[in-house]
């Protein structure tokens, strides 16, 4: 009753950047949260924008399934721009 | 997995300087050192507030007034940003800070000497948190992902601390002999407790082996103390003012100071309770955390009823 | 260049009074808070008061003939010459009363720097147009804190209850205005106070009705503050305030 549940908070830093993961605090509510991460985390100037999500709302990808997820992806060295000669004389590409 | 596999896992990330993070497979030691030394850290920049604290309605003038109570609220954003670094472990903020209160949890012994005068409040900025930065600096590269990133947060924002204790007496040895006296007192008292902030000789820390071999500490208590008298000693002679130690001395062939030895039966006291003010800081977080309860009773009350009303509606 | 007693000079002194030992009570609760996120809050808004007391000392100091600074004005007074509102010095008693004690104040603060914010007075003008984005968000938070207290639960209602009948008496003076005020108000300055009142009013019933807390009904108005006659709770609080320039005078610090 008497601990306030834990958020996770998101700044924006500024307009056309996406929202960051800066930290946690302890809220009673979302409005509470929100005004929190103002007053914990943008004592500096840090954002123009906060969202906030109570911590256990949030589902993870379980790290030791690390290989089954990721290392498909790993191996498609084709996906990236690297792995394609096209001579010097062409130019940027 | 079996436990041999997911041991030489986190064995190998460790030697391969790849961050630790929360739910990753970890050795119990690891977590339990993790929660002891973090929870430890967080506790003393909540119970460090308290002596500088004691000075924000004393400030001088207006600008030192608004500096100091931006510096204390940053040690209390510190032990918040610590205490969610700890929560990732799988405790609650709640649990450490019961810790705290029944006393069987440690926090950094120097916040149980007294601030007893504005110079006081210059030299907590300029060697505790001097000191301290030593330590922060390190812990940047600490292992465990959340406390790695807190602490670079942290370093971030502490940037203006020392600089701010530094500043205050540096006006004030610049100033009366009556201001430069009082700086020099404080010096007096605040430079071996500084000292003693980096913990017992590496041959007698406890904890320092292993958490130096996960990677969680990056360097021994000496080298940090040996680094800090080193950064010290010549700004102290900026000032004008005397290290309170006949030992001191310039050693040209190791390009270090060399300083003598610490009261360790002073420190072992200290850190059993007995330092002058041990009883009050704690009396102090105490009273502030059970008269607070009905407040975040209320607040969770209301948060409660809220819901049930959208429930309803 | 404005005589040393001015309305003007009055004026700005005065609120910047109300801000200093505001923001002296608030910073009072700096590591002593309910909990570490609110601890860092009110701190927050101490921050802003003492930050808007020094730009209006500053305003008064420019003003004065004399060579005067910000910390002249706020550290070497006697009680009898500060005039900032009883309201702000009470002391902070428990949260509760710390919670009410913002809000009265807030519900006043903001809609007067909304409409100080066009004040002919340029430098006036622009400090309301800074102040008035902070004191936005220190009236969310008193107001909210109001609300949650008084519908929170049983204890936490009673506690505001008493603030209520604490701090009710000292709300109306931020509304009184002395004989300087009355000059900047006719030179239309600064806002009149009947034009606030209503929409202060509401504010204030609004929220006290949202937290299911009674108003008040006592007629007692307690005032004095603009005038310098303060509750004993000043003297105190300055003799910690000024403890420094006091003890050493004329030094640098």
């Amino acid at each position: 009753m008497n601990d306030w549940p834990l958020w996770e908070v998101f700044i924006r830093s500024r307009n056309g950047l996406d929202h960051k993961h800066v930290g946690s605090l302890h809220a009673a509510d979302w409005q509470m949260a929100i005004e929190n991460a103002r007053d914990v985390y943008t004592r500096r100037n840090e954002g123009v924008s906060i969202w906030v999500v109570e911590s256990r709302h949030i589902h993870a990808s379980d790290p030791e399934e690390q290989d089954t997820m990721f290392e498909s992806a790993r191996s498609k060295v084709y996906r990236h721009p690297t792995f394609y000669d096209i001579p010097d004389e062409v130019g940027h590409m | 997995m079996t436990l041999v596999d997911l041991q030489k896992r986190f064995d190998e990330k460790i030697e391969a300087e790849v961050k630790i993070e929360p739910k990753d497979w970890m050795p119990d030691g690891y977590r339990k050192t993790l929660i002891r030394q973090i929870s430890q850290h967080a506790h003393s920049e909540v119970v460090g507030m308290l002596p500088e604290g004691n000075w924000i309605t004393r400030a001088p003038s207006l600008r030192r007034k608004a500096a100091l109570l931006a510096k204390v609220q940053d040690e209390g954003g510190h032990g918040l940003y610590l205490y969610a670094a700890a929560e990732t472990l799988g405790v609650s903020r709640e649990e450490l800070i019961d810790e705290l209160l029944c006393g069987k949890a440690k926090y950094s012994s120097i916040f149980n000497y007294p601030a007893l005068s504005w110079a006081d409040i210059g030299a907590i900025g300029w060697l505790v948190d001097g000191a301290a930065i030593m330590n922060q600096v390190m812990l940047q590269r600490t292992s465990y992902g959340p406390y790695s990133r807190a602490m670079i947060r942290i370093c971030k924002e502490e940037s203006f601390h020392q600089r701010q204790g530094y500043e205050i007496l540096l006006t004030l040895c610049r100033g009366s002999d009556e201001q430069k006296a009082m700086a020099q007192d404080s010096l007096n008292r605040w430079w071996w407790p500084s000292l003693m902030m980096f913990g017992p000789h590496d041959s007698e820390s406890t904890h320092s082996e292993q958490s130096m071999s996960w990677k969680i500490k990056r360097k021994s208590n000496d080298e940090l103390r040996q680094a800090f008298v080193d950064a010290t000693v010549p700004q102290a002679r900026y000032l004008g003012l005397t290290i309170p130690d006949p030992d001191l001395k310039w050693n040209e062939s190791t390009g270090h100071w060399e300083f003598g030895e610490i009261d360790w039966e002073e420190f072992w006291q200290v850190v059993k309770g007995n330092g002058i003010c041990n009883r009050q800081r704690l009396k102090d977080r105490i009273r502030a955390h059970e008269e607070g309860a009905w407040v975040r009773e209320a607040a969770m009350a209301h948060a409660e009823k809220q819901r049930h009303r959208r429930d309803v509606a | 260049m404005s005589a040393p007693d001015s309305p003007l000079f009055l004026f700005a002194r005065h609120m910047g009074d109300n801000g200093l030992i505001l923001g002296h009570r608030l910073s009072e609760w700096c590591g002593h808070g309910p909990v570490l996120e609110q601890d860092i809050t009110m701190t927050n808004i101490a921050l802003d008061l003492i930050g808007q007391a020094r730009l209006y000392y500053q305003l008064a100091a420019e003003m004065h003939p004399s060579d005067l600074t910000e910390d002249d004005i706020a550290y070497l007074r006697p009680e009898r010459a500060y005039s900032n509102v009883l309201l702000v010095e009470q002391p902070n008693g428990d949260f509760a009363h710390t919670v009410l004690r913002q809000f009265l104040f807030d519900a006043w603060h903001l809609p007067f720097l909304h409409r100080l914010c066009d004040s002919p007075e340029s430098g006036l003008g622009e400090i309301a147009a800074k102040a008035v984005k902070e004191v936005s968000y220190h009236y969310r938070w008193s107001r909210e804190w109001v609300i949650r207290l008084g519908d929170g639960t049983e204890e936490s209602h009673r506690r505001m209850t008493q603030a209520l009948d604490d701090l009710w008496i000292y709300r109306e003076e931020l509304l009184l205005p002395s004989d300087w005020e009355q000059t900047l108000i006719r030179s239309e300055i600064i806002p009149d106070p009947d034009v606030l009142r209503p929409e202060w009013q509401h504010a204030i019933h609004a929220t006290l009705s949202e937290a299911g807390l009674p108003i008040p009904q006592t007629p007692v108005i307690q005032q004095g503050g603009k005038n310098g006659i303060h509750t004993e709770h000043l003297g105190h609080l300055l003799a910690e305030l000024q403890y420094m320039q006091r003890a050493y005078p004329g030094q640098v610090w």
